[in-house]
């Protein structure tokens, strides 16, 4: 099946292109390929090893955009079991940007929120390409609160680019919809644990995706805002988002640094959507430990820890 | 300067702050154009007046020690953590460097941050009060700023008072990235403890109020009041028109706007604001506390914002 190429993925697929032009030919005819095929494959090894031995904020920023990433649906059908997907927010519509759902990760009965992008244009259309509107957002605080009455443990699959810049989602309230998604999660009585699997993009983002744990894969952005945003206001061109990304301090190891995420989950060489088995292996451990570990911890124990840490988030001079 | 330096400073002064497009055709400070109905103004009446246009109505921008001048009991305000500064924890810089935007706008301001926080009476009513001013980095929100919201809420808990916040704002501070964006988190998790305790919280979206601003504390209020003609919203004007193909309605987004879809309380003509919040207070910040400023007490808002 021919993969996606990511724009700095090129000049190896060329490489791989050549190969397999030459793997035509009859060999028989011309011997001397064979020297030069097994050097093609050497080169390609080579660039293989360094071209995603150390990815530059911009080049994660398309691995985590990458269509064949695995995406919140993914995760919910291959780590949980009995999945019960609860739809709409009572009030207006199902957002499907949106997934809510009850599911089971190794017999830990949990609440999962994750915002939802589709796999080909048809279902992304449906969905918004992950983008929710306010609907979106309340029927997350729906779910939110009733994993807190329940005391069902939360986890949420931060992939969207952001809130839908849309007339109607304005319309609607979105910035009132994330407010109180903020000061819901702010004070849930249940551990909620976020897990940045693609693209973290600012309020939208982060309107499902604070809790007692923050835990990232290490292709996966979180950021105050797309770097093609970002270029289009400091650049006046969002084509610059290249130059933009670094300066945002926006990949997993930025976010360790500042303190920000718990834990960086290692992806295959060249992505999660290289070897996704793998990936979701790793992601059912970190995040069923992590559920073990808040499972027993007195509510206003875990409440007061979480407003512990946010009041830690910042750095300033007095 | 502490701000009380500020009110000094301007008892001397010829003009206040008007809008960015006032016209340069005019002896500076004397007299103003407005931008909405072009009537040539004379700046001393607008000053009578809370900087609203005597024609038509229109509000002219203004800046947090203004601001403050007109909302408070007169000399009850006294200014808490004006030493809380921003840094540069990302070393940020694309275009131009993040430490001299902040030199530029501490310039540009007078002020040391984008939010004045204090402890102040209004009607009567003790509150901590604060206000963002546009001029610092467009108003936006970044560690400093977050953190002073937070304290000022925890003040407000400490010693049983009621929180007023005024925002002018272009949302989260980009140059910050993540830390910014949690400064959302972190400031909604205060306004959710001050609820617990049962003290009132009311918010002032002046114009204009956007983004990551607008999507946490702003809206978290108990009441949220919006000035006439204030811009309100999350997402950028620009990026929706990019976004969905077709330019805006005219009054996309006003405060007045979103009072008919429901989203806030009242529109307030800025006046009356004063009376308006005090009044409010008389109602949420329960027995015991002092009536509000004379005059208001009859005074009925309407969904028109009118009496």
């Amino acid at each position: 099946m021919a993969r996606f190429v990511m724009e700095f993925e090129r000049p190896l697929a060329e490489l791989e292109e050549k190969l397999a032009e030459l793997k035509r030919l009859d060999i028989a005819v011309t011997p001397e390929l064979a020297d030069e095929i097994s050097g093609l494959e050497a080169e390609i090894e080579k660039l293989h090893e360094t071209l995603y031995a150390a990815l530059s904020p911009w080049e994660k920023v398309q691995v985590s955009r990458h269509p064949e990433r695995p995406k919140t649906q993914d995760y919910v059908e291959m780590l949980f079991d009995d999945v019960i997907e609860l739809h709409g927010d009572r009030a207006f519509g199902d957002d499907e940007a949106i997934m809510t759902a009850l599911a089971t990760l190794d017999g830990r009965r949990c609440m999962v929120i994750g915002h939802r992008k589709g796999k080909n244009t048809k279902e992304n259309i449906k969905r918004n390409f992950g983008s929710p509107h306010p609907e979106g957002f309340r029927k997350a605080r729906r779910a939110m609160k009733l994993a807190e009455k329940f005391g069902l443990p939360v986890v949420t699959f931060i992939d969207t680019q952001g809130a839908f810049p849309g007339l109607e989602a304005e319309q609607r309230g979105q910035a009132w919809a994330i407010a109180e998604n903020l000061a819901t999660l702010a004070s849930l009585r249940t551990p909620v644990i976020a897990v940045g699997i693609g693209e973290g993009g600012s309020g939208g983002a982060l309107a499902i995706g604070f809790g007692d744990r923050l835990i990232m894969l290490e292709n996966a952005y979180y950021s105050v805002i797309t770097p093609e945003a970002c270029a289009s206001i400091i650049f006046k061109d969002a084509t610059r988002a290249p130059e933009a990304a670094p300066c945002l301090a926006m990949t997993a190891d930025d976010l360790m640094r500042l303190g920000l995420a718990d834990e960086i989950i290692r992806e295959p060489r060249g992505g999660a959507h290289r070897d996704p088995a793998s990936v979701f292996a790793s992601v059912a451990r970190v995040v069923g430990e992590a559920l073990g570990q808040l499972a027993g911890v007195p509510l206003d124990e875990l409440v007061e820890e979480r407003h512990r840490r946010l009041e830690a988030i910042g750095v300033y001079d007095e | 300067m502490p701000i009380s330096d500020w009110f000094k400073a301007r008892e001397g002064r010829k003009y206040t702050t008007t809008s960015a497009d006032a016209p340069g055709d005019l002896p500076d400070g004397v007299w103003v154009k407005c931008p909405s109905c072009k009537h040539t103004l004379y700046q001393g009446d607008l000053d009578r007046v809370a900087d609203v246009c005597l024609h038509c109505g229109h509000h002219f921008d203004i800046d947090a020690p203004r601001r403050i001048e007109l909302l408070v009991d007169e000399g009850t305000f006294e200014e808490t953590e004006a030493g809380l500064t921003s840094v540069d924890p990302l070393r940020f810089n694309a275009a131009k460097p993040y430490t001299e935007s902040l030199a530029k706008a501490k310039a540009a301001s007078g002020l040391p941050e984008a939010i004045v926080t204090g402890r102040a009476l209004v009607g009567g009513h003790p509150v901590v009060l604060g206000v963002l001013d546009f001029r610092f980095i467009a108003g936006s929100m970044g560690s400093a700023v977050g953190e002073k919201i937070a304290r000022a809420f925890r003040l407000a808990k400490r010693e049983d008072r009621a929180v007023i916040m005024v925002t002018r704002s272009g949302g989260a501070r980009m140059q910050e990235g993540m830390l910014s964006l949690m400064q959302m988190a972190k400031t909604a998790a205060e306004v959710g403890r001050l609820a617990s305790a049962g003290l009132p919280y009311i918010s002032v979206l002046a114009n204009p109020t956007m983004g990551g601003v607008t999507a946490s504390f702003a809206v978290l209020a108990d009441v949220i009041f919006a000035e006439p003609g204030a811009l309100v919203g999350f997402a950028g004007q620009r990026i929706i028109e990019q976004t969905i193909h077709q330019s805006l309605p005219k009054n996309f987004r006003t405060a007045e706007y979103f009072e008919e879809y429901g989203m806030l309380d009242a529109v307030v003509p800025r006046g009356e604001l004063t009376t308006t919040i005090a009044l409010t207070l008389d109602y949420l910040a329960g027995a015991g506390v002092p009536a509000a400023a004379e005059g208001a007490a009859c005074r009925i808002v309407s969904a028109g914002g009118e009496t």
